[in-house]
């Protein structure tokens, strides 16, 4: 074969190869908000909505009862104290419910952190809709400072029907160093 | 062949075709600086290959640190933060540096002289790609002394533990990986064009020899999938040093979009690490029964299936996240389904035994080691399939004994088998069968007793990457570390047994297996440096591998 020919076939190999590892790169790329929006619609990985959600107004659903488990999680290195003090409550789909956290500062400085949700069953995510919650902001806290914060919520009726328990868990995060450092690293 | 203008002007194009490139190198400078900057396919294969022997000692220096501290319960030589850097540096060394490149160097050693080209594709490219990993390595090593240590996270660096809770010298981590990631991606888009445009005329994609067709899919695989792996060391480079939160749960973002994104990758990166290794035995199998392979097509198709169903199958690593059910199934029975082409070559390679006029020379006696505990490694790898039970043995050592008997007996045989296959080739000399059979029954036994205790070990609840264990785990695990001292001594036999072969021994024809197959062994042996400059013959009605 002429030494020609097989030199521009393999540049004609060597690009066609760079646009695949192109296409990979975008690819790559593209997973991210791709798994964001996949995990919206689904609800997979047991995010909620991060806003203020309105009412669904299917109405009550007296046949069925939740129980809803409210779990907290601090130790991030921020030195608070995340107590449900509703631990447990029970409701009907479609009924609205407020529960209270109490955040506590026991550190010496003041600081700042947020609760982030999380949902599981995960496909219980979508239908935990959230009035009103402490978890869309941050919080500030003296030292030694407490307060008390409420959480309304619905468990809107098309939960499916297998689930009986849902479990929302928040895990405190330091907010101050996140945004300064990206990370808490010690 | 190319007169010398027409050398110059395929000197200054980047796609620097084999000739001009090889006899570069021949009127190059002699010395160290010869190696530094050679563009001839056997001496950068050489180069691949001794870098991988070297990798291989020092991750497996860091795997008998791990098994003299696993000798007994309790802590005797090592503080924990240092152990979990050796598993992790074992890990890493293993996969990044000892098995990929040993598979690139036998690429660029046989794939020119298989197809009956004079080079690769992009000679210069090709020393690019093996230059780059010394100092990728280099830098990833150079962690071990850093403040804080090396990377302590786990072969798979799982954010955040290797984002928020990493040790500064994760950077470093990242750029290493970044390094070797190139490098790979540049060698296979070498192997690509070297396979698909440098084959001797005559010989068509069906008439390749296995090897050149498991690495050209290998290859493919590289490139679909080494962009992720630099896709999520970069945000986590990002969330580590320019506060984006793509893994951090408190920003936003999710840890595990991160296992998401790492076995996207890192399933189809393991196999990467086994077809060529399948290559290897679907040579050598024949060429020792004397028959030619049985289904040679069949082969080539099962190879393919198992590299496009390795896209669908990277969440059952990660069935205990809370993936919900119909993810756990669809990743169950698609895990499942690998097995179907796997047992077409299992099948295919005893169907080529049987009836054969077998003799059991070392590399045979490697690829039926391979055969028999590569098959081991894949059973497990069907227990771990079944979600119900994965739950039980996830982050046990039963994931531990999967995994090496996969990658040890597997890959790591398969390419002592090239390597005793083809020394007679690269050397002129056999390597010594004496040694040899010395080197594979050690290692046999070494592998078994290390890894076989594991699957116990493992299904008795003993998690993974831990320095120190419940008594009820001592046994099995003395018995690990024994068996684990066994198989890393076992190999500096076979440094001697290369070592020998390069120095002298008993000359090899050019043919140096009766039953060998194939344009290498066409050319004398040694092989000259170069080889094929000008297009060899070739009559797919007689010499190719899947002519009836």
């Amino acid at each position: 074969m002429d030494q020609q020919q097989r030199q521009a076939g393999v540049q004609r190999t060597v690009i066609r190869t760079l646009w695949v590892l192109l296409g990979m790169v975008g690819f790559t790329v593209a997973l991210v908000p791709l798994y964001d929006v996949f995990c919206e619609i689904t609800g997979l990985n047991g995010k909620t909505a991060d806003s203020a959600q309105v009412i669904s107004a299917q109405g009550v659903d007296d046949s069925r009862e939740v129980r809803v488990q409210l779990v907290t999680r601090s130790g991030n290195g921020l030195p608070w104290r995340l107590v449900a003090l509703d631990p447990v409550v029970t409701v009907h789909p479609g009924q609205i419910s407020q529960v209270r956290f109490e955040f506590t500062n026991v550190g010496e400085q003041q600081s700042s952190g947020r609760a982030v949700p999380s949902v599981s069953p995960s496909a219980g995510a979508r239908h935990f809709r959230k009035m009103e919650c402490f978890c869309f902001e941050q919080q500030w806290l003296q030292p030694g400072e407490s307060m008390q914060l409420p959480l309304v919520f619905q468990v809107d009726p098309d939960l499916p029907k297998d689930i009986r328990t849902l479990t929302l868990a928040y895990t405190l995060y330091p907010m101050d160093e996140v945004v300064a450092l990206g990370g808490f690293r010690d | 062949m190319a007169s010398e203008t027409s050398q110059a002007t395929l000197h200054s194009s980047v796609s620097d075709v084999a000739a001009g490139g090889a006899a570069h190198a021949s009127h190059g400078p002699t010395g160290l600086l010869r190696w530094l900057v050679t563009t001839n396919h056997k001496e950068i294969g050489s180069l691949y290959l001794i870098f991988s022997l070297v990798m291989l000692f020092i991750g497996g220096s860091m795997a008998l640190v791990i098994r003299a501290e696993l000798f007994q319960p309790g802590m005797q030589y090592v503080q924990p933060e240092f152990f979990n850097q050796m598993t992790t540096m074992h890990g890493l060394i293993m996969v990044f540096g000892a098995i990929m490149p040993a598979f690139v160097g036998l690429a660029n050693w046989m794939i020119p002289m298989q197809i009956g080209a004079p080079d690769m594709a992009l000679p210069r490219l090709n020393n690019f790609s093996f230059w780059l990993l010394p100092v990728a390595f280099g830098i990833l090593l150079s962690t071990l002394f850093m403040e804080g240590g090396g990377p302590n996270f786990g072969w798979t660096f799982y954010a955040p533990l290797s984002t928020t809770f990493a040790p500064p010298s994760t950077s470093f981590f990242i750029m290493s990986i970044h390094l070797a990631g190139i490098s790979s991606i540049l060698g296979a888009i070498n192997i690509i064009a070297t396979i698909l445009n440098l084959r001797t005329p005559g010989m068509r994609l069906m008439d390749m020899s296995l090897f050149v067709w498991t690495w050209l899919i290998t290859a493919f695989l590289l490139i679909a999938v080494m962009p992720v792996l630099a896709g999520v060391v970069t945000m986590m480079l990002m969330d580590i040093n320019f506060g984006t939160s793509f893994f951090d749960a408190a920003g936003g973002g999710d840890p595990v979009l991160f296992q998401h994104l790492f076995w996207f990758f890192g399933h189809p990166e393991v196999y990467i690490m086994i077809l060529p290794a399948f290559g290897i035995v679907s040579l050598i199998v024949p060429t020792f029964a004397r028959k030619r392979l049985f289904g040679y097509a069949s082969m080539v198709y099962a190879t393919a299936s198992i590299a496009l169903l390795s896209f669908v199958v990277w969440a059952h690593h990660m069935f205990t996240v809370g993936l919900p059910l119909t993810a756990e199934l669809f990743f169950m029975y698609s895990t499942m389904l690998i097995a179907v082409p796997t047992g077409v070559k299992v099948f295919n390679w005893i169907a080529t035994l049987f009836r054969g006029s077998i003799t059991f020379e070392v590399p045979m006696l490697f690829a039926l080691g391979f055969i028999v505990m590569f098959t081991i490694g894949g059973l497990s790898g069907v227990m771990l399939a079944i979600v119900p039970a994965d739950f039980q043995y996830h982050d046990t050592y039963f994931v531990v004994a999967h995994f090496h008997y996969v990658l040890v007996p597997g890959a790591l045989f398969a390419i002592m088998a090239a390597v005793y296959f083809w020394l007679p080739k690269w050397t002129g000399h056999y390597a010594s069968e004496t040694l040899g059979k010395w080197h594979f029954w050690l290692s046999v036994i070494g592998v078994n007793l290390t890894f076989f205790p594991m699957h116990f070990s493992g299904l008795a609840g003993m998690p993974r990457r831990i320095p120190d264990y419940a008594l009820q785990f001592a046994d099995f695990n003395m018995i690990s570390s024994i068996g684990g001292f066994l198989f890393g001594f076992s190999q500096l036999i076979f440094v001697w047994v290369v070592i020998k072969a390069v120095r002298g021994g008993r000359k090899a024809p050019a043919k140096a297996w009766e039953g060998a197959e194939g344009l290498e062994w066409t050319v004398p042996s040694p092989a000259p440096l170069h080889t094929f400059d000008t297009p060899p013959a070739y009559d797919p009605q007689t010499d190719s591998p899947s002519r009836h």
